[in-house]
């Protein structure tokens, strides 16, 4: 278990005051000056070294996604967006740093404007999030009256920070359509190349940034990369903040050392699987968004990106679902294809139609009412979504199904069985080998 | 989603903005570059919306394309394409119950059930225009399954008795206290936490460090820290008690009762497993009241200093 | 660094520009690739997905319309990537999204309009199952009102946006959208507003589906039974190309074929839906009033009607040509009331300022239409290129939107679909400060005058100072003629090619119509004011039953565009061939055929036989240079000598009168468009509407 010395989110409950003054207690805006004096190589070679991945749920290495920024500022200025529209089901985490530990963050968007040379950061937070606005807006404010940032503060880099909003659409998590959606136009996602890096917000060089990877900059800075980099496997490195939902006893979000086995996570922190581990039947490792993996490959399984990529799965936002034998699986997944229908931006052909397609076969085998080849049929779709999108969403609706069929196939055969054999006399139809 | 249209007949010919969401109007268009203001779009027509109770209407939506200078059929489609939009009428509260896996998972559906007796069809307004709800995507607070969102608020961790609970009293007029609705402080799990309990990370020593690690030029990283030197734990000093009778359930005689079996503070009862609560059931004379009555949910909220939490979500108790 | 990059497609090795998407990069070495969404004249959109192809070693198959080339990366050893456009793998990428795209469009092919010149169609033979996987129910579209041009049949939408990229970057006016999101995102105009474009109807061929289909056209023919014709626009001076669609002796359709030089591929609505003015209100055989009643007569009556009204002396008769003629009959008219001794002939409107210098470059468009894309500072100066000549207008905004183009306006403010500087209203403006400034550092200035800017007292005066600005503010210079006049008749700069002005002495148009001549012959003249005619005895010859035949004592049926091949010149001065696509209209003549009748009949006879034979006269003798020897060809930059000379000095000066509307409606501007059902609706719409285009 991750010791409380090495917390970097030390108000993550709320149970201590987000305010300024409560905020450098903890430690927050500690040094911050002399982080920026060092300069844009020194930051980013010390992000790089400490081996800190996006948290937003891809993994790409932080410093060297900064590094991709133009090494001067030509024409255009550069912007860093934080995307705080944490829509990912099963995914809360950012929420809680935004209310809770919002000079974090502040503080984070600073160093990384410096990183990457920007004097502009938006932080885009999703629009059901009021509470947590707030909060960090008034943060932000007390930040200016600090002048902790803004123009000619006592850090020494100008810097302009904007809290926006969005309006209820989970594409806006994606980076392009987030861009979009900040430009006052549908998050529908760009094509991709340009990448962000050259031409993003208002056609700027622009980095996007997950809230969790911005907000621990600064405490990876004071501590040390090897300090961070000390915490999980090699290639895994850090603490992370895990959320855990479903079928727990005691769900939670925690902050705990990458790597950690699920075992430990949930029973140090969740107080074990509703009706024991015998009674585990699948998780959701890591946001909606991957493919679940069964009980008995996760029990004591690293939470990791490298092994739970080696499981066909993936850590994405370290959002664990966790379902129990009691759980209807195709329910749930239906659900989820459910949610990537609604969700989809209507932009791209085979997310567009393929999601509405994928969603409506799951709800018959829910009842069973369907046909076996269609198992085969709908991972065909499932296929043929996958991969020849614009955005990952295409890829996002795809997978979970992947992972259902994969694993529970015998499940919804047993569902079709059940609802055909009493009626096929009835109706007529010959069930031929099935 | 639905498809998504306004409703022209509800929306009438006309919107102004209130007086005093000009200041929030022009903190918005702060925010944006001057030849960016489009970049508005979003949150002006979400401040049109709260002044046009709770819905976005045709005019007020044209009202914010002509003050942002855009074509209409642009903000149309941003209207359309965010789902917080609502392009007709709803209660004073609107219920956003999210209905994604996470909190399928944990009843979700029998949510929708409380909705659907108690308010009725989706998108349905109450006949005293109090109460209206849909069901909703994924809503960013998964550990707190299930959870809704009325207007601005967060309420987690609903059953089916509590939500119901809570649309009565909005009904009724009454406040309703929002986060979650068992006894657990925000995303920590129910009943406590045992991490982040170290009192050098509160009392401002983290913000003593002298210099930088790694600084440029500097030679290898220092070598880790020394573990730091283990402190006994003090003897507890025995707390002092506490008045049980704000638990709703405990008068004066169970309090008396309590007191002698040495039960003295919220905490103790917070930490009553299945077994206690049943032999002291057996002490008392009656069977599952505890339960039905929630002493164990009630102190522990007691024992967190959540007192206005547990007055409005469990009574004041019959001190 | 080398601005080429080399590829490996589909085993042929190959190099391009590094600029060039995949997707032209592959058609260099001839692979096809199916497209829905893409088209080269908008934004790339590279939202159907259907253009996939493989590169190898890449984890997704590429949208080959959005990938730029130089983009890609060569292989580790070095080598040029392998891209792959055929094989199972594309093969199963692009059958899937197909499969997608018919999920939930409907099977109503043999009822929708776009069968047979389907895109969907063709490639869903292509890529398509045999069968469906989709057992569900087919998604169904509310239909939508787009106006009385665009009919809606939104089921059929695949979604590809081009029809929301192109009114919203090449018409300029914002007006559909794409709402809602994922599957149920529908195409719409804003709460289904009427489209208030000149342009609306391009949207309906760059549907790839049957989704926007032409509504005056619904379920009238299928295409494998019309008959095409190549010909040319006549509604404006820009001479776009045209491709008309007939069935019968009826014009069935109107659509746009591709000149880079003068339309690109886009149409002005007026032009694209005017075909039902073919039909309507024709003079089909000759009339002669008899008490004060026009009646039907045979053609041998009619001629003698005509010879007795022009035996009134040569100097009584007065000849004005309308804006619709073409060159063929206007020579053919010029030579026979030239052998008469008539002087009193004109083709420009009254008032008109200009045409006798002799200098041909001054009544052409010298930078050429194309031209607007290497200009980066444009001056238009009394007119309104948005009416006058729509599409040409699509060409200046897109200019201006690649970021190359300033434009100023001296005239009427009005809305030109792109941002202008205004420096006034009236001629006086033409000498400011603010106007040299604009030109200031300009490389290729271009100044454009409408021709109703020099059609007004002080029009003279007006054409000499904008003479000498261009001269002035180096619009003028060796490869670079940037001084043009824009016309709004497709007749006009024939007729003045072929000398229809007033010879020497002659009375010039508003002169003929003020009563003083005893015979007045209108060829097709129906934009001229009738109202001061006083007892001139009319003799109209023309299409339509419009303004001029109902004044005319004697009416001589002639043919319309759509069934002469015929010449005209267009703004520019290229000279140009429309093509028979019908027979003209029961007795009607070809206009210049009606002359040499005449000439017979005066025993004057003209020296051609045919219309070749005219054609021979106007072109000139072999290694002539006459404004008629060489066709498809617009002179250009090789105005830039004439335009060199001093300017010719101007009896009068300049006025402050401000500059007036060339065109009152424009969807009404001519007999056929004003006996187009079709356009008395775009009209009544446009003016309720009191948009952009009705207003001028």
């Amino acid at each position: 278990m991750l010791q409380d010395k090495d917390r970097i989110f030390t108000n993550l409950y709320g149970a201590h005051s987000p305010e300024l003054e409560a905020a450098k207690k903890r430690g927050a805006w500690h040094l911050t000056k002399e982080m920026l004096d060092l300069g844009p190589d020194w930051l980013c070679d010390q992000i790089k070294a400490s081996g800190l991945r996006g948290r937003g749920g891809a993994g790409f290495p932080t410093g060297l996604k900064w590094t991709f920024m133009p090494k001067e500022v030509r024409d255009r200025p550069h912007y860093l967006v934080v995307n705080a529209d944490e829509s990912e089901p099963g995914t809360c985490k950012d929420r809680e740093i935004m209310r809770h530990d919002p000079h974090l963050l502040i503080e984070g968007c600073m160093v990384a404007s410096r990183a990457m040379r920007a004097h502009k950061c938006y932080v885009y937070i999703r629009g059901e999030y009021i509470a947590e606005r707030h909060a960090l807006e008034k943060a932000v404010k007390e930040a200016y009256e600090a002048r902790l940032i803004g123009q000619n503060n006592l850090n020494g880099w100008d810097f302009d920070l904007y809290v926006h909003h969005g309006a209820g659409a989970y594409i806006c998590g994606e980076e392009t359509a987030l861009l979009e959606s900040l430009e006052g136009k549908k998050g529908q996602p760009r094509l991709k190349p340009p990448f962000p890096a050259n031409a993003g917000l208002y056609g700027c060089p622009t980095t996007v940034n997950n809230v969790e990877s911005i907000a621990v900059v600064p405490t990876i800075l004071r501590r040390g990369a090897q300090w961070f980099s000390a915490f999980g496997r090699p290639n895994n490195s850090g603490t992370k903040l895990f959320c855990i939902s479903g079928h727990v006893n005691k769900p939670c979000n925690v902050e705990e050392e990458m790597s950690i086995t699920f075992r430990e996570l949930i029973e140090t922190h969740c107080g074990g699987i509703r009706g024991g581990w015998e009674n585990l039947k699948a998780v959701i490792p890591g946001g909606s968004s991957v493919p679940m993996v069964p009980a008995e490959q996760i029990m004591d399984a690293y939470m990791d990106f490298d092994t739970l990529r080696d499981l066909k799965s993936g850590l994405g936002t370290a959002a664990v679902i966790v379902m129990d034998k009691q759980t209807d699986l195709i329910k749930a997944i239906a659900r989820l294809a459910y949610f990537y229908k609604h969700e989809s931006c209507g932009q791209c052909t085979p997310c567009r139609e393929g999601t509405g397609w994928m969603w409506r076969v799951l709800e018959r085998m829910v009842k069973g009412e369907a046909t076996h080849d269609e198992i085969d049929t709908l991972l065909d779709v499932t296929k043929q979504v996958e991969g020849h999108t614009i955005c990952a969403l295409g890829d996002a609706a795809a997978w979970p199904i992947q992972g259902l069929i994969r694993h529970f196939r015998h499940e919804i055969e047993d569902r079709i069985n059940r609802y055909r054999l009493p009626r096929a006399m009835v109706q007529g139809a010959v069930i031929a080998a099935e | 989603m639905a498809l998504r249209r306004f409703d022209l007949d509800a929306g009438g010919s006309s919107f102004a903005f209130k007086p005093e969401t000009e200041e929030k109007i022009a903190f918005w268009r702060g925010k944006y570059p001057a030849d960016k203001q489009r970049s508005a779009v979003i949150p002006l027509l979400w401040l049109a919306q709260k002044d046009n109770n709770g819905w976005l209407s045709e005019p007020a939506m044209r009202e914010v394309a002509d003050r942002l200078e855009m074509p209409y059929i642009r903000v149309y489609e941003v209207a359309t394409f965010y789902t917080m939009f609502r392009l007709q009428p709803v209660g004073k509260f609107h219920v956003q119950l999210c209905g994604t896996t996470p909190c399928q998972l944990r009843g979700a559906e029998d949510l929708k059930e409380v909705c659907t007796k108690e308010i009725g069809k989706p998108m349905h307004v109450t006949d005293d225009q109090r109460l209206s709800w849909e069901e909703v995507e994924c809503l960013g607070a998964c550990v707190n399954a299930p959870m809704v969102q009325i207007n601005d608020d967060y309420f987690e961790d609903l059953t089916p008795e509590t939500l119901s609970g809570i649309l009565s009293r909005l009904r009724n007029g009454a406040d309703a206290k929002s986060g979650p609705q068992v006894a657990r402080v925000n995303s920590a799990p129910e009943g406590g936490t045992s991490v982040l309990t170290d009192p050098a990370l509160y009392d401002g020593s983290k913000s003593r460090l002298a210099e930088l690690p790694n600084l440029p030029g500097a030679a290898a990283p220092p070598p880790a820290p020394p573990p730091a030197p283990k402190v006994e734990p003090e003897a507890p000093k025995p707390p002092p008690a506490d008045d049980l009778k704000r638990i709703n359930g405990i008068g004066p005689k169970f309090e008396q009762m309590l007191l002698d079996m040495g039960v003295r503070t919220f905490a103790q009862i917070a930490g009553w497993s299945q077994e206690t609560v049943v032999s002291i059931e057996a002490k008392f004379g009656f069977k599952d009241r505890i339960d039905r009555e929630k002493w164990v949910a009630q102190a522990r909220m007691l024992a967190e200093g959540r007192i206005d939490e547990h007055d409005l979500i469990f009574g004041r108790g019959k001190d | 660094m080398s601005d080429t990059f080399k590829l490996n497609i589909d085993g042929q090795e190959v190099e391009v520009p590094k600029a060039y998407t995949l997707m032209q990069a592959c058609e260099e070495v001839g692979a096809e690739i199916p497209r829905f969404c893409y088209h080269e004249r908008l934004s790339v959109a590279g939202n159907c997905r259907m253009c996939l192809v493989e590169w190898e070693g890449a984890p997704k198959p590429l949208a080959s319309c959005a990938q730029i080339v130089g983009d890609l990366r060569p292989n580790r050893d070095g080598s040029p990537p392998v891209i792959r456009t055929k094989g199972a793998y594309v093969e199963k990428a692009r059958n899937g999204v197909m499969e997608f795209l018919l999920i939930n469009h409907p099977l109503d092919c043999p009822i929708c309009d776009q069968g047979g010149e389907c895109d969907l169609q063709d490639q869903a033979v292509a890529y398509g199952r045999g069968d469906s996987r989709y057992d569900e129910n087919k998604r169904a579209v509310e239909d939508k009102n787009m106006g009385p041009l665009v009919k809606t049949i939104m089921t059929r939408c695949i979604q590809c946006t081009r029809c929301v990229r192109f009114v919203a970057e090449v018409a300029g006016v914002e007006e559909i959208g794409m709402i809602s999101r994922g599957e149920t995102a529908e195409i719409t105009t804003y709460l289904e507003k009427s489209l208030t474009s000149e342009l609306s109807g391009n949207v309906i061929d760059l549907c790839p589906v049957g989704a926007l289909t032409s509504k005056p056209y619904a379920f009238n023919a299928r295409p494998w039974e019309l008959r095409k014709t190549s010909s040319i626009d006549v509604m404006d001076a820009m001479g776009a190309a045209i491709r008309i669609d007939s069935k019968g002796d009826a014009v069935m359709r109107i659509l746009p074929e591709t000149n880079e030089d003068v339309n690109e591929e886009w149409l002005s609505d007026k032009s694209r839906f005017v075909w039902d003015g073919l039909a309507r209100q024709r003079l089909d055989r000759p009339y002669v009033r008899r008490n004060g009643k026009l009646q039907a007569v045979s053609w041998p009556e009619a001629l003698d009607a005509v010879k007795a009204a022009l035996s009134v002396g040569a100097d009584q008769i007065g000849v004005v040509a309308g804006d619709l003629i073409e060159a063929e009959q206007a020579k053919a008219a010029l030579d026979f009331f030239r052998s008469l001794g008539v002087k009193n002939t004109d083709c420009r409107p009254a008032g008109a300022q200009y045409g006798l210098s002799g200098v041909r470059e001054h009544y052409l468009l010298n930078p050429t239409l194309a031209g607007v894309e290497e200009s980066d500072a444009l001056l238009l100066i009394g007119t309104n290129p948005r009416v006058e000549a729509a599409v040409w207008n699509a060409r200046i905004r897109k200019s201006w939107l690649w970021g190359k183009l300033k434009v100023g306006v001296i005239g009427p403010v009005a809305d030109l679909t792109y941002p202008y500087e205004h420096f006034g209203n009236s001629p006086t403006a033409l000498d400011s400060e603010a106007v040299r400034a604009f030109f200031k550092g300009a490389t290729k200035p271009m100044i454009i005058i409408g021709e109703a800017a020099v059609c007004r007292s002080d029009g003279e005066a007006v054409l000499a100072a904008v003479l000498g600005l261009a001269q002035n503010v180096g619009a003028i210079a060796e490869g670079w003629a940037g001084y043009g006049m824009l016309h709004t008749a497709a007749g006009r700069v024939g007729a003045l090619d072929a000398g229809f002005v007033p010879a020497q002495g002659g009375k010039s148009t508003g002169q003929i119509l003020d009563g003083s001549v005893k015979t007045v012959v209108l060829l097709g003249a129906d934009e001229v004011d009738l109202s001061r005619l006083g007892s001139s005895t009319v003799i109209y010859v023309g299409t339509h039953g419009d303004a001029g035949a109902s004044r005319a004592e004697i009416v001589l049926p002639c043919a319309a565009y759509s069934e002469i091949s015929a010449t005209y010149v267009n703004t520019e001065g290229r000279v140009q061939m429309t093509t028979r696509a019908v027979q003209p209209k029961g007795e009607a003549r070809e206009g210049w055929a009606i002359f040499r009748a005449l000439s017979g009949l005066f025993g004057k006879v003209l020296l051609y036989d045919t219309a070749d034979e005219l054609r021979g006269v106007l072109r000139g003798k072999d290694g002539e240079n006459t404004p008629f020897s060489g066709r498809g060809y617009a002179p250009g930059a090789k105005g830039f000598a004439a335009l060199s000379a001093a300017v010719p000095a101007s009896s009068g000066a300049i006025g402050n009168e401000p500059f007036g509307r060339s065109i009152d409606d424009f969807y009404l501007s001519n007999p056929v468009a004003r006996a187009s059902r079709t356009m008395a609706e775009c009209s009544a719409l446009a003016t309720s509407l009191d948009t952009a285009v009705a207003a001028e």
